[in-house]
């Protein structure tokens, strides 16, 4: 139970969690609701994780894992954005599907060994006291690419033009529209962004932060923790970040209160019974209640909170608000 | 003088409307046409089909003679149309240059923002129209929203420019500015389709004239020389309109609406209304002048429960301040609310549920538990036919109405539960004639009922034909308080200022 060692495994799970989240925080900027998150995370860990063991290259992995996630969104854009079809359900649906594929293809896959993304220390940084060893030493390339995504993703959402676009069409998409903005194929695009991100999730687990194929166990759920983390976040990626990090870290504490038989002097209810490491993974989801309730007030204030087009399908010429 | 545009045989149909039919539109360059007709006559729909919103199912389209073919906004605006939505296209949560700049190619990237505040700045100072280029959409007044619309299409240089009711929401003195605008935008070779339902607009700035009546053209291109307010309103209704409606002296009774030193923020935090107080007696209508802004917004708000405030609002001798609103629905208000569309409907819902809205609490439409939708839609029926709601029926959701006829539902629906106090805020925006003549004579109705109305509009004509007494609104407070034999004009335009304090 080293503090040091929570945070350093703490942010490599949370990194997972990061590229989910953001990726379907700009969807839902977008104004599309897609809950497949779960089932195009566990195709990316599928996909990149068979291709690096038949092409010996993680990287090329981790392109067809974002391609194979991108692939999979765009059936739900389909079915949402042209067919104008109810999100939840479409999205939902993904997850099957998304399960499916990856379960099928993914037959034998279980105790291969395929190279994984290398593990690398910051020169310069990771000597920092405290701050080196837990941010900047011994993490996987993908720990450091989602730090320089956190910034990337919040500079485009609120000071680049197309930036200013995703935040018209999920909030107002007749009014992006009459100007000129093409808000059916910007919509198209911002999922198939989401997907991608997922599908790279996905294989940050698999190829990164606990490498192998584990079937459904893979991803174990952090897709549908991902879209409580959307909410936490409010919609922005700073808020997603420290969401994401948070969380990593708690899953990984809470699976090291299971070892210890002994806590404090008492017997570790957890070690008796695992099963009881159930109700402590629902520790996130009531973070983000509590942290929506303290924060309702200010948010309502700041008028921040859901893009008001989320989850409507936008029709031209349809008369509304 | 060539053609900006024509438009042959435009035929537009939405499920159960014919909403334009075989319409001939032509607006040569350099000129200002006035587009007139009823509330649902199809004017809206047919400048949709110009500005590549709606698509006609037959008909052509020529702009500078060139035959055109529009299938998205992006292709209009290529011909160098722009269009002033009657309802606004704004994203609320963007400041008033990101809603300007949307949909262009410069900025490149990077928005940096403050750069484009200041040539928002430049084209405001150039055309006389204010507003803070930083500010949120959601924190402006629906005059200054106005505002960001014309500047929007003024920003993109547009040559054809359609404005679908721009000054329904600004104040006198900004209509004045606006029509200089426009002059000065026709003078440099610009072309502007104007709709309007304030006739006396149309008379001063129009050349030529297109009336609609029912989707169906009455009146095709003719001058606007020599024609009066009277005749136009003959050609839009197609009969004669009374411009001022009679009020019948009467006595006013018990004061049921007593406001007493109020204070309220508005959206943005910032003081709105400062210490105000006044008394609304029953069959009394007690009208409120002032410019928008000054608090108008938040005093109808708090009276109506939907805003917190200090100090006290008395109703019938019991408290409502910062209660829920259904206290102040239960103590008898009836509130016809400035922004119909989004606060006084639910524009997904039928007719009929948005009628009921009120009602549904109580027998015999509902009995607490459930709700009688026979009965609902007998109810919803009545008041069709009772106030000349025009729809295809009584399950067409609201959002689907004309202007016009959206209010009426609201009157409905406000006057059917027998309000003692009716808070009016800008009842006739909007409306054409005919309406605004039914809507007038609803309220003097009322009135002759007993119930106490607070009216607030910017239309001073407005307010001097129907009020009892009429109060100056300024900067939050009650600048005077006179007899409406005592008020004119000058009088309240001096103490909308704040100059002049005249005491009950
Ligand atoms: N998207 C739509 N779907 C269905 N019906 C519609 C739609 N848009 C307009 N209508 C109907 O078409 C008719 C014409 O409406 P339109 O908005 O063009 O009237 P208008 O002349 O602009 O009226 P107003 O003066 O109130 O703005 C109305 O009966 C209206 O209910
Ligand atoms: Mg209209």
């Amino acid at each position: 139970m080293d503090p040091i060692i929570i945070l350093h495994a703490g942010l490599a799970t949370g990194t997972v969690l990061l590229f989910a989240t953001i990726g379907e925080l700009i969807t839902e900027r977008a104004g599309i609701l897609n809950l497949g998150l779960e089932g195009m995370m566990l195709i990316g860990a599928m996909a990149g994780f068979s291709t690096s063991l038949a092409t010996n290259n993680p990287w090329l992995g981790l392109v067809v894992a974002m391609l194979a996630g991108g692939a999979l969104s765009m059936a739900h854009g389909l079915v949402t954005i042209h067919f104008q079809a109810d999100q939840v359900v479409s999205g939902l649906s993904l997850t099957f599907l998304g399960t499916g594929i990856a379960m099928v293809f993914g037959e034998g896959l279980t105790g291969q060994n395929p190279p994984t993304i290398p593990v690398i220390d910051i020169p310069g940084l990771a000597s920092i006291p405290w701050v080196g060893p837990v941010f900047f030493e011994n993490h996987s390339v993908l720990v450091y690419v989602g730090y320089l995504l956190i910034p990337a993703a919040w500079y485009f959402i609120h000071k680049t033009r197309p930036g200013m676009h995703l935040r018209a069409i999920g909030e107002k998409p007749e009014a992006a529209d009459t100007m000129g903005v093409n808000v059916y194929r910007l919509r198209y695009f911002y999922v198939f962004v989401g997907g991608c991100l997922a599908g790279l999730a996905g294989a940050t687990i698999s190829l990164a932060v606990s490498p192998g194929w584990y079937s459904v166990q893979t991803t174990s759920g952090q897709g549908w923790i991902a879209i409580g983390l959307v909410i936490f976040a409010q919609w922005d990626p700073l808020r997603a970040a420290v969401g994401s990090y948070l969380f990593g870290a708690l899953r990984r504490g809470i699976l090291d209160l299971q070892g210890p038989p002994t806590l404090f002097g008492l017997t570790n209810p957890l070690y008796v019974n695992s099963n009881w490491g159930f109700f402590l993974q629902m520790t996130p989801y009531i973070l983000t209640i509590l942290a929506l309730v303290l924060g309702a007030r200010a948010a309502a204030k700041k008028r921040i909170g859901a893009p008001a087009a989320l989850g409507v399908p936008y029709i031209r010429g349809e008369r509304g608000l | 003088m060539t053609n900006a545009v024509e438009m042959q045989n435009v035929t537009v149909r939405f499920p159960g409307v014919l909403a334009n039919d075989q319409v001939n539109l032509t607006l040569k360059q350099g000129e200002i046409h006035a587009l007139l007709g009823e509330n649902g006559a199809g004017k809206s729909t047919l400048m949709n089909v110009l500005a590549g919103l709606y698509k006609q199912s037959s008909g052509t389209l020529k702009v500078h003679g060139q035959p055109v073919s529009f299938n998205s906004p992006k292709d209009a605006i290529a011909q160098g149309i722009g269009m002033i939505h009657q309802h606004f296209m704004l994203v609320p949560t963007q400041t008033v240059t990101e809603n300007i700049l949307l949909g262009l190619d410069d900025p490149g990237f990077a928005l940096n923002l403050p750069r484009y505040d200041q040539k928002v700045l430049d084209l405001q100072a150039q055309f006389g129209l204010h507003v803070d280029p930083a500010a949120k959409i959601w924190q402006l007044s629906v005059g200054e929203q106005q505002r960001v619309e014309i500047l929007k299409v003024l920003y993109r240089g547009a040559d054809i420019l359609i404005m679908d009711e721009p000054t329904a929401v600004l104040a006198p003195q900004e209509i004045d500015e606006l029509m200089n605008t426009m002059r000065s935008m026709v003078a440099l070779g610009k072309s502007i389709i104007f709709i309007s339902h304030k006739l006396h607009e149309v008379t001063a700035v129009a050349d030529k004239v297109t009336v609609l009546r029912k989707g169906v053209v009455t009146a095709e291109g003719i001058s606007a020389k020599g024609l009066t307010p009277a005749k136009l309103a003959q050609l839009m209704v197609g009969r004669e309109v009374v411009f001022s409606v009679k009020k019948k002296a009467q006595e006013p009774g018990d004061v049921v609406l007593s406001v007493n030193d109020i204070h309220a923020e508005n959206n943005k935090g910032v003081p709105a209304l400062r210490g105000l107080s006044l008394d609304v007696r029953s069959g009394e209508i007690l009208g409120i002048a002032g410019v928008t802004g000054n608090g108008q917004s938040e005093l109808a708000e708090v009276i109506t429960g939907l805003r917190s405030c200090t100090g006290r609002v008395i109703i019938n001798d019991e408290e409502i301040a910062n209660r829920p609103p259904i206290r102040a629905i239960e103590s008898g208000v009836g509130h016809i609310p400035e922004d119909r569309s989004k606060v006084g409907t639910a524009p997904n819902l039928s007719i009929t549920r948005n009628t009921i809205m009120k009602s549904y609490r109580h027998e015999p439409i509902g009995n607490g538990w459930t709700i009688n939708f026979v009965k609902a839609r007998q109810e919803a029926r009545q008041l069709k036919d009772k106030y000349a709601i025009l729809a295809p029926s009584v399950k067409t959701p609201a959002r689907n109405l004309s202007g016009g006829n959206l209010q009426k539902v609201i009157l409905a629906r406000e006057i059917s539960t027998r309000p003692k106090l009716l808070v009016a805020m800008q009842p006739t925006r909007g409306l054409d004639v005919g309406a605004i003549e039914a809507v007038q004579t609803l309220l003097l109705e009322q009135r002759e009922a007993g119930a106490a109305i607070l009216l607030i509009s910017e239309e001073l004509e407005e307010l001097l034909s129907l009020s009892d007494r009429i109060a100056v609104i300024s900067h939050g407070k009650i600048m005077g308080v006179m007899p409406v034999e005592e008020a004119d004009v000058n009088k309240i335009g001096l103490m909308m200022v704040g100059s002049e304090t005249v005491n009950n």
